[in-house]
């Protein structure tokens, strides 16, 4: 049986020539990259050359680029960092309601400590409501965080636009500052710090064909963050502990591809996506697509079955090689529906109901076209078993 | 992605890794899940003694159930279902549907007391996370045996 890959949102392969690159910095260059002598400064010069290339890559300087573990702690850093490091200017900030967990827990946590958080409303589609910016953005406001596109539902924010308002605001001031988790956007949308107009930017690894455990943040020159991890003094001091350098060298080779192709794979990856969409909506009947129509990543495909619980039906079409997520509460850890699309608005039982298929490198035409042939088939079994017409 | 290696520990590991021994429930709850007994497709023209009906959409389940009872012995004759829900939920219904039925029918007194426990002992274990959420089968099957019983009771008037 084959199986058909379609949860690149989740985590992507490594592709095979960043591994190549990687396999030398596991036995044969090892040194620590704060020792002195030729071992140590071998891998040091890779971790620069690697910084240097993605600073080239994002239009920033060298020294603005710190590794870190994940995309994950990249958050954190950004987050926690920011509200605690500039605390003296205002303990204030505003995150979307649709942030990703690891900027909701950052958030969650400032809250606990005394600090006051505002979540933006998105509208239907995930879009954050500007004016709801302008109006919560106050002297006190220290840190403004909104994803660049949304893990689940797809939808590209306009990142350059917010910048602008927030901007405005600063005047000559230094806040507030602007973060974007731009996990899902790397490799997909443009990278430039200075268009985008951020003062802090994560991506990582494991969603750009690079390896897992490794994030990366950008942090602009002046911006002042306080450290997560104490210790040797790594990165700027933003982050101890030994470089992980064959990950760092892989960040940079997948992020170096990754744009390189970006251009072709994300209008065949529009294809491809527009292709299932309209297929998808003829040939079953109840299907609802959540997110944006347009501002939509290129790989993301999100929608609800009516009448079908979203575990059930991704449990089935892994058993036919199909491999994808959902938003139900019975596949997540805590039980509890999927909050982003409980904020665009979408109804509990379509909550309960809605599938993510998200594409690479590897999806095809045919591929697609053999979900489109199980998908109705196993929607028909799940609708003869369901208690909800 | 092929891994390959020639040593015993290596085929355990590969087995305990492929499809069926790491998937998410039992082989049971699996085999019920994916060949549930006693579906209810069509409930028109079925003479039910008694309906029960629990959870909502909302909730992430939710159970239609209908039996038919012998009336000389108050056994349980026939136990039929449809269930909106994940797929331990289906399983667990399944499973129900299956033990209400089964040895010459259950006895109505019995029915009422039955426990998710029992339905998941059956079912060869839950996730733990699963176990309070999934098994709502006992309340619809206790809802059906009761309105089968308040039916009796206007046939005595």
């Amino acid at each position: 049986m084959k199986n058909i890959y379609l949860d690149y949102a989740a985590t992507t392969y490594v592709d095979k020539s960043v591994l190549n690159k990687m396999l030398p910095f596991f036995s044969d260059f090892f040194g620590n990259p704060s020792s002195l002598h030729r071992a140590g400064r071998t891998t040091k010069q890779a971790i620069d050359s690697a910084r240097a290339g993605i600073a080239g890559i994002i239009g920033a300087k060298k020294e603005e680029v710190i590794f870190t573990g994940s995309g994950t702690e990249s958050d954190n850093l950004a987050i926690i960092g920011a509200a605690h490091a500039n605390a003296e200017f205002g303990k204030h900030i505003i995150v979307s309601k649709i942030e990703h967990k690891a900027v909701l827990g950052a958030a969650k946590k400032l809250e606990k400590e005394g600090f006051g958080v505002t979540y933006l409303n998105v509208d239907g589609s995930g879009l954050v409501k500007l004016l709801e910016l302008k109006k919560y953005l106050k002297k006190d406001t220290t840190l403004v965080s909104v994803q660049y596109a949304n893990n689940e539902i797809g939808t590209i924010q306009p990142i350059f636009k917010i910048s602008k308002i927030i901007k405005k605001v600063r005047g000559e001031k230094r806040f507030p500052l602007f973060h974007t988790d731009a996990c899902q956007a790397a490799g997909a949308l443009a990278m430039d710090v200075n268009k985008l107009g951020v003062d802090l930017m994560t991506f990582n690894g494991s969603k750009i064909y690079g390896p897992k455990g490794i994030g990366c943040l950008f942090v602009k020159r002046g911006v002042n963050l306080e450290s997560q991890i104490l210790g040797g003094g790594q990165e700027m001091g933003l982050r101890a502990g030994t470089e992980n350098v064959s990950s760092i060298v892989g960040l940079f080779e997948a992020l170096k591809l990754a744009e390189k192709i970006k251009h072709r794979e994300s209008r065949r990856q529009i294809r491809l996506r527009n292709y299932f969409i309209k297929n998808v909506l003829r040939s079953v009947e109840g299907i609802n697509l959540n997110g944006h129509i347009q501002e939509r990543l290129p790989n993301n495909i999100n929608i609800s079955v009516r009448g079908v619980e979203g575990e059930s039906l991704m449990l089935m079409l892994d058993r036919y090689g199909i491999f994808c997520s959902t938003g139900s509460a019975c596949s997540s850890t805590d039980l509890t529906p999927s909050y982003v699309l409980s904020a665009i608005g979408l109804s509990a039982e379509l909550t309960q109901g809605s599938i993510r298929m998200t594409l690479g490198r590897d999806t095809d035409k045919e591929k697609l076209d053999y979900v489109l042939k199980v998908l109705p088939a196993v929607v028909k079994k799940l609708r003869k078993i369901s208690s909800v017409k | 992605m092929s891994t390959k290696t020639k040593t015993k520990e290596g085929d355990v590991f590969l087995e305990s890794i492929c499809d069926g021994d790491a998937w998410v429930y039992s082989e049971t709850v699996r085999e019920h899940f994916f060949h549930p007994r006693n579906l209810l497709l069509d409930e028109s023209g079925y003479e039910a003694d008694g309906f029960g009906s629990v959870g909502s959409p909302a909730c992430g389940d939710m159970m239609s159930m209908w039996i038919k009872v012998d009336k000389k012995t108050n056994k349980i004759k026939e136990c039929k279902w449809r269930t909106f829900g994940c797929a331990s939920a289906i399983a667990s219904t399944s499973m129900l549907s299956v033990m209400a039925a089964e040895n010459d029918g259950m006895d109505i007194e019995e029915a009422l007391k039955i426990n998710p426990e029992q339905i998941i002992e059956r079912l060869g274990g839950l996730p733990d996370r699963k176990f309070h959420c999934s098994v709502l089968g006992h309340l619809a099957l206790s809802e059906a045996v009761n309105n089968y019983l308040n039916k009796q009771k206007h046939v005595g008037k």
